[in-house]
């Protein structure tokens, strides 16, 4: 068995491409996740009853549902409400939304182990409401969930390979060209694994770097 | 305040109080925590509240800033309710607004510290000047500085809380609270999550305080503090005020048996101690 470098040279630059939408629509979808992930963890733990139930859905659905059906419902369910997306767009939304059923939960834990004692004290020195969140919870909950996070998000990054289901150019869909295109199959896989590889340390350093900056 | 002001201000015979606690009762479920609590402080008062493990201590101090909510009974500052408002249709709880308006006055300091582990110690005393009271950052930062001057922190101003030992922190706190420059400040058991060696600089700051004619409301187990620095001991025992009066009279000759006991449980325990 030989190793075919050539190969890899001529469709470097499909693979490259294919990198860059995975890393792009990773990054918007994990926007998206924390977006939606901070709002349904506070919905989680307020004192509406009827708030706190329907975010308890959201993430129970949310966990519960394979990620590609998520893709589906939105890709192809989509337009029977007249929601036509292209699928970037659900890449990035139907990953975002769903990863933000797990942030959720990151988040809520988080924003929990903050002692109440410091509400209190803020709230004893006149601090309003939505000051005590964006100055005291929010700070303090994203450097306690920092690891946590970074897994989840990790995780998000290798689900993006079943965008490749939904025509998205990313990069096993286009992995899975260059493996039809050249019935090589060992040259593209073993690359995917790398350029994957590739992102998911980098995430993994750049999760770690953050946290030693805000860590007193 | 030199001490003889002080005790003329305290002797004033129509000086109002500057707090009123009036039949007081709070539940935790079925449990009846507070059963008809009556108070008064008056202005420049140093007052102790001392009595066993689970008597109900904190929860009147944290009823007294409303903290917890109280069912019956009022707590008024300055003459104003705490809590709640009066409509045609009864009591209702007053909105975040008014309520932080009646307490802008306190100052609290906590057993925990309850410093934010995320902001140095100069950021912690210029939150609330910067986020409540919209000072800019300059004046804000040197109203801190005095503060933490004051309570002998001010070289630690960039390190965090994390880094400074449990008095160190507790005495942050209490800069926090008196950046605002409240009127009243209430301590629960402000020594009693700290080593035995570091109860003493927390203790000397509280003692300023009171001798500069700071109104005090202070829950604590040390004994010796409440007989040097109070100008009135509270005795609680189950939820009811058991016992008041100065120092001396209350630790000298207690009248009831529960003081009684309760004196003789921690003079046996602190010399166990010792
Ligand atoms: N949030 C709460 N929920 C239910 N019960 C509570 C709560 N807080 C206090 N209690 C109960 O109320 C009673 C009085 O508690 P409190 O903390 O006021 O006592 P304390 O006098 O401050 O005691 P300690 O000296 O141990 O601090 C205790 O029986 C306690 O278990
Ligand atoms: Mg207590």
């Amino acid at each position: 068995m030989s190793f075919d470098f050539d190969l890899l040279v001529r469709f470097a630059p499909l693979l490259l491409s294919g990198f860059l939408i995975t890393v792009v629509i990773c990054f918007f979808a994990g926007i998206v996740a924390m977006i939606v992930g901070l709002i349904v963890s506070l919905g989680l733990l307020s004192k509406f009853a009827l708030l706190r139930w329907l975010c308890r859905i959201y993430v129970e659905v949310m966990r519960g549902t394979p990620i590609l059906i998520v893709l589906f419902l939105m890709y192809y369910g989509g337009p029977s409400f007249g929601l036509t997306l292209s699928a970037e767009t659900v890449g990035i939304f139907g990953m975002g939304l769903y990863g933000g059923g797990y942030f959720a939960e990151i988040f809520r834990s988080g924003f929990q182990s903050i002692p109440i004692g410091q509400i209190e004290a803020a709230r004893m020195l006149g601090i309003g409401k939505s000051a005590i969140i964006w100055r005291i919870r929010i700070p303090q909950m994203l450097t306690l969930i920092l690891p946590p996070l970074t897994n989840q998000m990790i995780l998000l990054v290798k689900e993006s390979a079943v965008l490749s289901i939904i025509t998205v150019a990313e990069l096993t869909k286009n992995t899975t060209q260059m493996v039809n295109e050249t019935f090589a199959t060992l040259e593209p896989y073993l690359a995917a694994a790398i350029l994957y590889w590739i992102l998911i340390e980098g995430i993994a350093l750049l999760g770690a770097t953050i946290e030693k900056r805000v860590k007193h | 305040m030199a001490d003889a002001e002080k005790l003329a201000l305290n002797a004033a015979p129509n000086g109002a109080p500057i707090i009123e606690v009036r039949d007081l009762h709070k539940r935790f479920g079925s449990l009846e925590v507070l059963k008809g609590i009556e108070l008064e402080v008056r202005p420049s008062e140093v007052v102790c509240i001392i009595g066993p493990s689970g008597s109900g201590k904190s929860t009147l101090l944290r009823s007294m800033a409303f903290l917890e909510e109280y069912e019956d009974g009022e707590v008024l500052i300055e003459g104003r309710l705490l809590g709640y408002r009066q409509t045609p249709s009864g009591r209702r709880r007053d909105t975040d607004r008014n309520i932080d308006a009646v307490r802008n006055c306190i100052g609290m300091v906590f057993q925990q510290f309850n410093l934010w582990p995320h902001k140095t110690t100069l950021s912690n005393v210029t939150e609330a000047l910067r986020v409540v009271q919209k000072m800019d950052r300059a004046s804000a930062e040197k109203r801190a500085m005095e503060n933490l001057e004051k309570v002998g922190m001010r070289s630690k101003a960039h390190e965090y809380p994390g880094q400074l030992s449990g008095g160190q922190q507790q005495r942050v706190a209490i800069a926090r609270a008196l950046a605002k420059q409240p009127r009243i400040m209430f301590f629960d058991e402000p020594t009693s999550a700290l080593d035995p060696e570091l109860v003493g600089e927390v203790l000397n700051v509280m003692q300023t305080l009171a001798k500069e004619g700071m109104t005090m409301v202070i829950v604590t187990h040390e004994m010796g503090f409440a007989a040097r620095v109070a100008d009135r001991v509270i005795f609680m025992d189950q939820g009811v005020v058991v016992e008041q009066g100065a120092p001396a009279d209350l630790f000298e000759t207690p009248r009831s048996n529960r003081l009684r006991q309760f004196l003789e449980t921690w003079n046996e325990r602190s010399s166990g101690d010792g």
